[in-house]
């Protein structure tokens, strides 16, 4: 179902980047990028920059390479960010896994999913986007990829989100995950029927919790503003 | 209904202000005649009643001179009151304009009486009064309000707007009502451009409140609302900095020439007043801040130090030239983040009505002034003037509006739509400011001084009733994006991982944006200022405050529905729990359904909540007394059924755990009187209601019982107390009947439980039973053991 924008996106990137080889200098490769148009050649230059210096000018990222973000020291569910750079299904590279490297598409794949809605799009395509970002989160919970964020996933990621405050306990992170959880049983069932069970957030409610927040207007990040992901549909 | 109640009140309510007015003329008229008589005999000073200078002591003396200021305040605030009183108590016309109109008209109403009558208006305004005493509540409120997180969201383009905006609408209005001047026909050519751009710097200062009170009832988004409210916040500070610089230069061109030295001198006192403003704000802030720390002994202070710190602030700013409203405006919204953890709960009641309550009669006592103003002799009418006014105060903004937005938006990742621009261009209502602005205009300075104060009155009329009362449709017309955030754990949790997440995404860029900014600073907060500035065991994040909010609104429903339903769980089947297991039992997914049956508190909409003359009532107030209300009647049933206690049973007793209380740590002492506040609103609103829910907190509020009454306290929430204190009291004739045996076996059944039993270590709960004592049946014990080892989603068995 949701397949158009990005599916589409990524091909265009395919196509993008396979015209060019890594060992070709960035300005060859973004200067055809341009003719193939619509691709703001300083952002993903820009990202290419970050992406060598990133990875000591491989072409590929390990996960140890995220340690030299000292800024990503600080983040409270900094592992959880870094996973999801590995993360298979938001890699699409299949339902489930890690994987060990990420080139500089699969950087970009990554980063595609933080750039803002565009205006002009049409309704279906904000949808759509919106739930590709979503999707995003969503796997950012469900750790296992068994499609349900669990008890115990929720309480892991409400407990690395409170880590950063050294006062709070444990269990008062787990309890709040379990009200969460709650809240989110009442929220997604409504009236549960006698032999009815709640074992865990599937996507479809996590979509119906994040009804009414725009999150379009929320999750993206500034520097892709400018045309950065145009090729992403 | 309302009308009708409307229509019964108005009559009386207009009475009454009649009665009040004429008492006031009155004794003002007896105040001329005492005047006059004791011009004549100097020698009488208090006995102004007797006219005949007398060496007894008079009986009967009236000194109105002595109470006269006060007395007449006393009355416009009492006039105030009355009128908005009349106004809210029909519901439909604070829908249909706002209640700055009100304030005007009734003001206008009084200008008619006294203008009638011949009389002269008091004295309210003047100068020093208006800055040292009407402006600063009503700058500090708005600070203290502020919604801070979505402000510094978007603090880029609120500064952007707000200030530049200011600046624009001055220099534009001025400059072009400059050219008007130049024209001979229309014969202003005695107006120079300072006084001019002086017009233009206190005409384009907007008090958008009355917008603000539309937009949260039409559910606008975040962006725009906080556009509106920054301008809202920011403008006035600017205006007055630019007015009074521009004070200066025209005092100085009375005597000798200006020189570019001195312009640009103006505009470097413009940032460093601005700036310094800020700055002594912070300073003041974190000092009131980290004075409330020390205050857990004498909380009645704790008001005080916020207000006067916050004043101080202003003052000194002042004393140095630097703006006094910026540097209020910093001082709130520094301190506001940390006093409201330190303070006790009904601390912070106090500050947020009290200053509510200040603002608002500053606010209206100025309105009325306006009001009274209009009607009177003293103005000058100059068609061309206040035409092109009129037309430059609409031209400039919309110029200011469309051009400063068409650039942040290239900036912005979510721009303002043409729909959002054209709101905040029409939301461009002026209001008290800039009217006191104009009406404090030296005279010696600007011969033309009525002109100016017409043509202000003039604006402020067009922009409150006309754009005022339309713009309530339009919003809705225009069908702008709305939001409907909800107050939910999840949605609160969601967004913070996306927060995160998105600072996280921008270091591994390499980006520098605000998200990091945010990180930093809370980083840096976490480690350094909270520290030094909230007291000790005050952890809290405010996912943490929050989900403490919700839970308690729980906590109160659980045992609700727990007695509501404790019938099906009298059975004590207590079904074997395998360990580790995620299913749910068929007993639980029925207490599950059976809270959610009966889970009506949900989590309520939450509004921006902001509004300038009126704090909205809690809603937990309301759930606590529809609660009250229900637990009355199910208790009335349960007596009606015979006196079998539902909570009787002794496994019923420990069935219902939903709702856990993180109680591993020191709980905040606030945190209890959060709670006390429901029982106390509600005790106050409900005739003695006879059944209560008590909420123990053993250091700070004593404890009041009510002897013939049940009182069912919750207080076991927290570990390292008696676990056990749901106690059920009742008047002595039940209580023969239950019997003393039995009572001491129902005594420790605890009907509410925290959840986090489940995480504690053996040797805790062994330690717990042990605090339980003899009044714990030993039977029980063992049964505990059974809550072990379920899962957490439910807690009932």
């Amino acid at each position: 179902m949701d397949l158009p924008v990005l599916e589409v996106s990524c091909k265009w990137k395919r196509t993008i980047v396979a015209l060019c080889d890594w060992p070709l200098s960035p300005s060859i490769m973004f200067s055809r990028s341009i003719r193939v148009g619509a691709v703001s050649s300083d952002q993903i230059e820009q990202l290419h920059r970050r992406f060598k210096q990133l990875s000591g000018d491989q072409p590929t990222i390990r996960k140890e390479n995220f340690n030299n973000v000292p800024d990503l020291d600080l983040n409270p569910i900094r592992s959880k960010i870094i996973r999801a750079f590995f993360d298979n299904r938001n890699l699409r590279k299949g339902p489930s896994g890690v994987a060990d490297e990420i080139n500089f598409e699969d950087f970009l794949t990554i980063m595609s999913y933080f750039r803002p809605i565009d205006i002009t799009m049409d309704e279906e395509q904000v949808q759509l986007c919106r739930k590709e970002k979503l999707r995003f989160l969503f796997h950012m919970y469900d750790s296992d990829s068994d499609g349900r964020i669990t008890l115990e996933e929720y309480r892991n990621v409400v407990e690395e989100l409170l880590s950063g405050n050294p006062h709070i306990e444990k269990e008062s992170a787990r309890s709040i995950a379990d009200g969460a959880m709650m809240e989110a049983a009442s929220v997604c069932v409504g009236q549960m029927e006698p032999d009815q069970v709640y074992e865990g957030i599937t996507f479809d409610d996590f979509l119906k919790i994040w009804q009414g927040i725009d999150i379009e207007t929320k999750m993206h990040v500034r520097f892709l503003n400018v045309e950065a992901m145009a090729l992403c549909h | 209904m309302g009308f009708q109640v409307f229509v019964a009140f108005g009559p009386w309510n207009l009475l009454l202000l009649l009665v009040a007015l004429e008492c006031s003329e009155a004794s003002s008229d007896l105040n001329e005649s005492t005047n006059s008589t004791t011009r004549h005999e100097p020698n009488v000073q208090f006995a102004a009643a007797s006219s005949e200078p007398d060496e007894n002591i008079p009986v009967f003396v009236l000194d109105y001179d002595y109470v006269q200021i006060p007395y007449e305040v006393t009355l416009w605030i009492l006039l105030a009151s009355l009128a908005k009183i009349g106004f809210h108590l029909y519901r439909r016309l604070p829908g249909l304009m706002p209640e700055s109109c009100l304030l005007i008209i009734v003001g206008a109403l009084v200008g008619a009486i006294i203008f009638g009558t011949d009389h002269k208006s008091p004295p309210v305004m003047d100068s020093s009064i208006y800055f040292l005493y009407l402006l600063p509540p009503i700058v500090l409120e708005s600070g203290y309000f502020m919604p801070t997180r979505p402000f510094f969201e978007n603090i880029g383009s609120i500064l952007w707007w707000a200030g530049l905006g200011a600046l624009i609408n001055a220099f534009g209005i001025g400059l072009s009502l400059y050219l008007i001047c130049q024209i001979k026909a229309f014969g202003l050519s005695d107006v120079n451009l300072l006084q001019n751009l002086l017009f233009g710097s206190l005409i384009s200062a907007v008090d958008p409140v009355a917008v603000l009170a539309v937009f949260e009832e039409a559910r606008v988004n975040e962006p725009l609302y906080m556009m509106i409210f920054g301008e809202a916040l920011l403008n006035d500070g600017i205006s007055v900095v630019l007015y009074n610089i521009l004070i200066a230069f025209t005092k100085m061109h009375k005597f000798e020439d200006i020189e570019p030295v001195d312009i640009l001198a103006g505009c470097a006192r413009f940032v460093i007043v601005g700036v310094g403003g800020v700055f002594f704000g912070i300073i003041f802030g974190f000092i009131s801040a980290f004075i409330t720390r020390f205050t857990q002994n004498i909380s009645a202070i704790e008001p005080l130090i916020v207000f006067m710190f916050s004043y101080l602030s202003y003052l000194v700013a002042e004393t140095l030239y630097l703006s006094g409203i910026l540097a209020i405006t910093a001082c709130a919204v520094t301190m506001k983040k940390y006093v409201e953890e330190n303070v006790s709960q009904t601390s912070y009641t106090t500050i947020k009505y009290f200053m509510k309550m200040l603002s608002s009669v500053s606010e209206t006592l100025i309105f009325i002034f306006m009001g009274v103003s209009t009607v009177g002799k003293n103005h000058e009418w100059n068609w061309a003037f206040i035409c092109f006014t009129l037309v430059f105060c609409q031209v400039w903004r919309a110029i200011s509006v469309f051009a400063l937005f068409y650039v942040s938006n290239q900036f912005r990742t979510s721009p303002f739509s043409i729909k959002d621009q054209c709101i905040i261009f029409y939301s461009g209502v002026r209001g008290a400011g800039s009217f006191s602005l104009a009406f404090l205009l030296p005279l010696s300075l600007f011969p033309r001084k009525k002109m100016f104060v017409t043509a202000t009155l003039v604006v402020i009329y067009f922009t409150v009733f006309i754009q005022g009362i339309t713009i309530g449709p339009l919003v809705r017309y225009l069908d702008v994006k709305k939001t409907n955030k909800k107050e939910s754990i999840n949605e609160e949790l969601h967004i913070r991982l996306m927060d995160h997440l998105k600072a996280g995404i921008e270091d591994v860029c390499g980006q520098w944006s605000h998200y990091q900014v945010r990180d930093k600073f809370k980083k840096f907060d976490h480690r350094y200022l909270r520290k030094i500035l909230i007291r000790k065991n005050l952890p809290k994040s405010s996912i943490v405050s929050l989900y403490k909010k919700l839970e308690m609104k729980q906590a109160i429903e659980m045992v609700e529905t727990g007695i509501l339903s404790s019938t099906a769980f009298s059975v004590p089947q207590l079904a074997q729990r395998i360990q580790g297991t995620k299913r749910l039992s068929p007993e639980d997914v029925e207490s599950m359904r059976d809270l959610l049956t009966h889970n009506m508190y949900q989590v309520r909409q939450r509004t921006l909540s902001y509004n300038k003359y009126n704090l909205k009532p809690q809603t937990s107030e309301k759930q606590a007394k529809e609660i009250l209300i229900r637990r009355q009647n199910t208790l009335r049933e349960s007596m009606r059924k015979g006196h079998s206690l539902p909570w009787g049973e002794p496994a019923g007793a420990k069935n219902i755990r939903y709702l856990s209380f993180p109680y591993g740590h020191p709980q905040p002492a606030s945190r209890h009187r959060r709670v006390a506040e429901f029982t106390d609103n509600d005790s106050s609103d409900s005739e003695r209601p006879s059944i209560m829910f008590k909420e123990h907190s053993q250091r700070d509020l004593p404890q009041e019982r009510y002897p013939t009454q049940e009182i069912i306290p919750m207080k076991s929430l927290y570990r390292g107390r008696k676990p056990t204190n749901f106690r059920y009291q009742r008047n002595t004739s039940q209580e023969e009947h239950v019997g003393q045996g039995r009572r001491a076996a129902l005594r420790p059944k605890p009907l509410f439980r925290a959840v986090d039993e489940e995480y504690e270590s053996g040797e805790e709960s062994a330690e717990e039973a042990s605090a339980i004592g003899p009044g714990w049946p030993p039977e029980h014990r063992p049964s505990r053991e059974h809550h072990k080892s379920h899962s957490p989603l439910l807690r009932r068995k």
